[in-house]
């Protein structure tokens, strides 16, 4: 991508005002959706994500079923009033393809082992998007997995990284993906250290490369955080209780 | 809705057990090094009615890819430029599980990475196929037929597209009275860079790239990494269930640029000598 016009000002402040490494404010609230068996809602910036886990539980058609693991299926769907000009409903190849690399991100974090022949399905409805709503997705799908209970070996946690004004700036918005130089998500198990996600438009050498990989890495450990206190806050109060509890 | 899939190869677990012995002591059942791809044959040029063609065949999977130039409206928001489209599908023929109907997600991941990894690394200057800015522009379709499928489809429909762009003889439209004519000449496609995709994939701790079919039904996880003329990434796609660590990416992406280079040549090479 050819950018046409500067991106970040002679200040170091890009388009809403962040400097190259901050993140977009980040707000998660966990059980908001009172049938799901796990729920979050994610303010990531000004996308507004909510995500809701249903499972473990039959699978329907019965042939789906797999007899030695749990069958994850996953949605990601955009609300046609969540972009500038109205979305068509239907879905698009683009959540078609959105919602299997999400997919394929939780995968790794869930112990589908523990469930065979049952299904964990995962729908994430994005109400207002802004640049980078499937790391948010994923976000906000990790800590409804964890908030319905169901058995993980870690978080997953999502954030891009890219090229703008040939700088290498983290997490990317909506401006910045559509005019910027390089966006790349990217979705990381914390405490395993493995990627489960990675994509990559635009061209970097291996330089940026590497340091957008790392960047992103970093993000993803303040979003870990994040996700953490929302959890511990729905389930303990607040931190210092849980301390308190572990000692 | 994305959902957890079975492979549809079914590999015994004897054969399954087999190769991962063969892995664990640096072979692959067809006798490959990790980082060596299969034979690679483009043929050009095969398909007259096109105005550009490739056959390609990556060991046995074969992908025949077409382009037909049109004109049309630009995209939005880019309204100077030609419009690109690269689409892919799985025919019936190509392999005994594929049944005909929409696509399903795999082959909209595929046809989605061969995109980008043409539209990303900006291969054709699209600004230079617009006939009336803002109003008509040249709209290249390239349309890519997977006929036989025997693993690493990405790389392989990835081949036929470039060779088939690369090739391409771009009709010359003209306005005249407020119509667009053909006006019968060609010229060839601004092309700017040459992008080479590389699949790797992970299965245990080894990382091999060019899978074939047999070798994807027991991998881990996979990672296509594309690279432009001058070295540099991109697009990169990572797909299926499993992980890679933060090292195996990064030798992923370093093989991906000295085995892209490699088949540069050589795709320059066969390229000429079909011509």
């Amino acid at each position: 991508m050819v950018q046409t016009r500067s991106l970040i000002d002679e200040n170091g402040k890009r388009t809403d005002g962040r400097v190259i490494d901050e993140l977009r404010d980040v707000k998660i609230g966990v059980g908001i959706i009172k049938n799901a068996d796990g729920s979050a809602f994610i303010e990531f910036g000004k996308n507004k994500i909510i995500v809701a886990v249903y499972g473990p539980r039959e699978v329907h058609p019965k042939h789906m079923a797999l007899t030695d693991k749990c069958v994850l299926r996953c949605r990601y769907h955009m609300s046609p009033f969540s972009t500038d000009t109205r979305k068509n409903p239907a879905p698009s190849r683009r959540e078609v393809e959105i919602s299997k690399v999400i997919r394929e991100a939780l995968e790794p974090a869930i112990i589908l082992e523990d469930y065979p022949r049952a299904a964990i399905d995962v729908f994430i409805e994005v109400l207002e998007a802004d640049g980078g709503s499937r790391c948010a997705g994923i976000d906000a799908a990790s800590v409804a997995l964890a908030d319905a209970g169901i058995n993980m070996r870690d978080m997953v946690s999502a954030c891009a990284a890219g090229k703008v004004d040939d700088k290498i700036v983290l997490d990317i918005n909506d401006t910045e993906d559509k005019e910027g130089g390089a966006d790349m998500p990217i979705a990381y198990l914390p405490n395993l250290n493995q990627i489960s996600l990675l994509q990559l438009d635009g061209i970097l050498d291996s330089t940026q490369f590497n340091s957008c990989i790392d960047n992103a890495i970093k993000g993803c450990l303040k979003i870990y955080e994040i996700q953490r206190t929302a959890l511990m806050q729905k389930y303990f109060g607040n931190e210092k209780e849980m301390e308190l509890k572990e000692e | 809705m994305s959902s957890t899939r079975k492979s549809t190869l079914i590999i015994e677990n004897l054969r399954k057990q087999q190769m991962k012995e063969l892995i664990a002591s640096g072979k692959r059942l067809d006798g490959r090094l990790f980082d060596e791809s299969r034979s690679l044959n483009i043929q050009v040029g095969v398909i007259k009615k096109a105005n550009g063609s490739a056959w390609v065949k990556l060991g046995n999977t074969e992908v025949v890819a077409g382009v037909k130039v049109e004109t049309g409206e630009p995209f939005e928001g880019l309204e100077n430029k030609g419009a690109l489209i690269v689409s892919a599908e799985v025919l019936p023929t190509a392999s005994p599980f594929i049944e005909p109907g929409p696509p399903d997600e795999e082959t909209i991941e595929l046809a989605r990475v061969v995109d980008r990894g043409i539209r990303e690394s900006e291969m054709i200057d699209l600004e230079k196929l617009a006939l009336v800015p803002g109003k008509i522009v040249y709209v290249i379709f390239v349309d890519c037929s997977i006929i036989n499928s025997d693993g690493n489809l990405f790389d392989a429909t990835s081949y036929a597209a470039v060779a088939a762009l690369l090739t391409a003889k771009i009709p010359i439209f003209e306005m005249k009275d407020g119509a667009v004519i053909d006006t019968g000449k060609t010229k060839e496609a601004p092309i700017t860079t040459l992008p080479i995709s590389i699949t790797t994939v992970r299965l245990g701790e080894s990382l091999l790239i060019d899978p074939t079919s047999e070798e994807e039904a027991c991998m881990d996880s996979r990672i296509t990494v594309t690279t432009n003329s001058d070295k540099f990434f991109t697009a990169i796609q990572k797909g299926s269930s499993g992980f890679f660590t933060l090292e195996q990416i990064k030798n992923a992406t370093e093989t991906a640029k000295v085995k892209g280079e490699e088949l540069r040549r050589k795709f320059k090479e066969m390229i000429n000598l079909g011509q």
